[in-house]
């Protein structure tokens, strides 16, 4: 917890610093901030899993949020288990970080049922991250069913887009 | 127009498949709106009827709205009547001692109606009808409606009701409202509202509007209120929203799905289905105490409560033997018991008003129509060619289904007659439109 939070107002102190200091030296800054994650990230990959904030947009792991499901299953596949661990992990390092698991169906079946089919899913995604690590109050369930299609076409290649569960921080840290 | 609907009606008495084009005019903000009637078989047993048009006997402007039109489409649309196209109607009576019964006994008419509209008092128009057998050279009613001129869609649909009744013996349900949710674009813009129109798709208007989605909407019995669902507070809630008034109330909020209103028919409660964030059971609440009765509680799906007419048990979707079915249990709680055996699923029940049929969705493979049970046999019919056919919602009388379809990438609501012969598309927006429920039928001044 303490880790990052320095390193975050180091490279705040750092940048504003630069940026006081003067514009035309833009270059230096990414290097500057570039040499500190470098650094931060082997630490904590050797160690595990120790992330910082910003991960959750750079990190190649942390940034699939996205876990889909074969028709009417609600098991997660092996190839999403990676993910799974890495927000787990995220999330065991950060407990005032929240997810919202938004679970959703493709259109086959009736609406409600796919509410309840939903549902599943993200208490499916939501129990791996328990199982992981992550402490219960950090994780929410919301179906949507099939009320928010990312692809409206007939047909397998846009059901299995739209048989998902979208994991959405609603608190970062 | 007229004439591809002159040929159809030559072409349906071959028994063939034909498409009647009906356009109708006078929608008030609608843009599209050109309901179809696709008869996808012959009926050779629906009435022959002729509506002659209703004489317009006043000294203003006659009113937009064509009576007899709205009363052949009504006709028409429920399966049972077969209304001689206004093209070829040749001669005009606008009373019963006009008629010269040789001409359309020529036309092979059973029924003729003729009428006329006379302004009454406070800008109302009094529309007079009367409806004779051309056989029997027979008046059997004679009647008068009175409405504001910007009603008179709704006074046509009334003397349907009457002509219909008078013929079949049963109530008639054309003037009845459909209540349906539409949804415009994609991703984090969609837009979705639930709304209210004629049971023909005319006049329609918001019930309300939100980014959020709105699902589920269930009609009180007195045809006043509309339960439905909405994601507007981040999660599912149900609500209940008095219609001409526009207030609402929460009345379910809980942790996980709050899903599938559907009142009693008393009206005293609202059966649900409640997860509580581990799966969804079914669930009666007491809308006056509010106090919650768990009628299922198993580790399935329980879903899409209806009650029977009688009130005693609730049919619901439960995917507790693997595929989805439909069972019934008691209201007051109670074993289960399934309903549905033939197709691999069988979803979302409507149940007619004497509780002898149940339409529903059923899926085989990726296809899914809409069925009929009769509860006496246990067999069910497709009456829709599907493939993505949903949501069913029996008339008020039996006499129709209302559902929903996919076509491309939009969705559309179909009327179809409850033996399955007589279809009409109902285009009623841009955009999806889906979620079809029908109205109780309806009382004067509602």
């Amino acid at each position: 917890m303490k880790l990052p939070i320095r390193v975050l107002l180091t490279a705040a102190v750092a940048s504003a610093t630069l940026v006081a200091c003067a514009g035309k030296t833009k270059p230096v800054a990414p290097a500057t901030d570039t040499t500190t994650q470098t650094d931060t990230r082997s630490t904590t990959q050797d160690n595990g899993g120790k992330y910082k904030v910003g991960d959750l947009d750079t990190d190649s792991c942390l940034r699939q949020r996205v876990v889909y499901f074969d028709f009417d299953q609600t098991n997660i596949k092996s190839q999403f288990q990676a993910a799974i661990s890495c927000h787990a992990s995220y999330l065991r390092q950060f407990p005032g970080a929240r997810v919202s698991l938004e679970g959703n169906a493709d259109e086959r079946g009736t609406r409600e049922y796919n509410l309840g089919l939903g549902e599943r899913r993200g208490n499916s995604v939501s129990s791996a991250l328990g199982a992981a690590g992550a402490s219960a109050s950090q994780l929410n369930v919301v179906s949507y069913g099939e009320e928010r299609p990312v692809c409206k076409e007939h047909g397998e290649d846009c059901w299995q887009k739209n048989r998902r569960v979208e994991i959405v921080y609603t608190s970062k840290q | 127009m007229m004439i591809s609907a002159r040929a159809a009606a030559m072409r349906l008495a071959l028994g063939i498949l034909v498409l009647l084009v009906c356009p109708l005019a006078g929608a008030q903000g609608l843009k599209s709106e050109v309901p179809e009637i696709t008869i996808v078989r012959g009926t050779e047993t629906a009435y022959p009827i002729a509506v002659v048009p209703f004489a317009f006997d006043g000294a203003s402007v006659p009113p937009e709205t064509d009576v007899a039109d709205v009363v052949r489409s009504d006709l028409n649309r429920c399966g049972q009547f077969r209304s001689l196209p206004k093209n070829d109607i040749i001669e005009f009576p606008t009373r019963g001692e006009d008629i010269k019964f040789a001409t359309w006994n020529l036309l092979k008419q059973a029924y003729i109606v003729v009428g006329r509209e006379v302004q009454a008092g406070n800008g109302e128009i009094r529309v007079e009808f009367e409806l004779y057998d051309v056989a029997k050279q027979q008046r059997l009613q004679g009647l008068a409606i009175s409405g504001q001129p910007s009603d008179l869609r709704g006074v046509a649909h009334q003397i349907a009701d009457l002509i219909y009744e008078k013929i079949t013996g049963v109530r008639g349900a054309f003037w009845t409202r459909i209540a349906y949710v539409t949804s415009k674009g994609s991703g984090q813009s969609m837009a979705y509202a639930l709304m209210v129109a004629d049971s023909d798709g005319f006049s329609p208007q918001t019930v309300v509007s939100s980014r959020q989605p709105l699902m589920s909407p269930a009609w009180s019995p007195d045809g006043r209120k509309l339960a439905y669902v909405s994601f507007e507070r981040g999660n599912s809630s149900i609500y209940i929203q008095e219609i001409a008034t526009g207030s609402r109330e929460v009345v379910s909020a809980n942790k996980g799905i709050n899903g599938a209103p559907a009142f009693s028919p008393d009206g005293s409660r609202l059966a649900l289905a409640l997860s509580n964030g581990i799966n969804p059971d079914i669930y009666v609440m007491d809308l006056g105490s509010r106090h919650l009765t768990q009628i299922t509680k198993h580790f399935a799906i329980d879903t899409e409560p209806v009650w029977t007419p009688d009130g005693q048990n609730i049919m619901f979707t439960s995917d507790r033997g693997g595929k989805a079915q439909l069972y019934q249990a008691p209201a007051g709680g109670g074993d289960a018991t399934r309903a549905t055996f033939a197709g691999e699923s069988n979803m979302k029940g409507s149940i007619s008003y004497d509780g002898k049929k149940v339409a529903m969705a059923q899926g085989n493979g990726n296809v899914y129509r809409i069925a009929v049970l009769d509860r006496a046999t246990g067999e069910a019919k497709p009456i829709s060619p599907g493939s993505l056919d949903e949501s069913p919602s029996f008339a008020p009388n039996a006499s129709m289904i209302l559902y929903a379809a996919s076509e491309g990438s939009r969705g559309v609501l179909y009327a179809v007659s409850a033996d399955g012969r007589v279809r009409q598309r109902l285009v009623l927006a841009d955009g999806d439109v889906r979620e079809p429920a029908w109205s109780p039928y309806r009382q004067r001044g509602q």
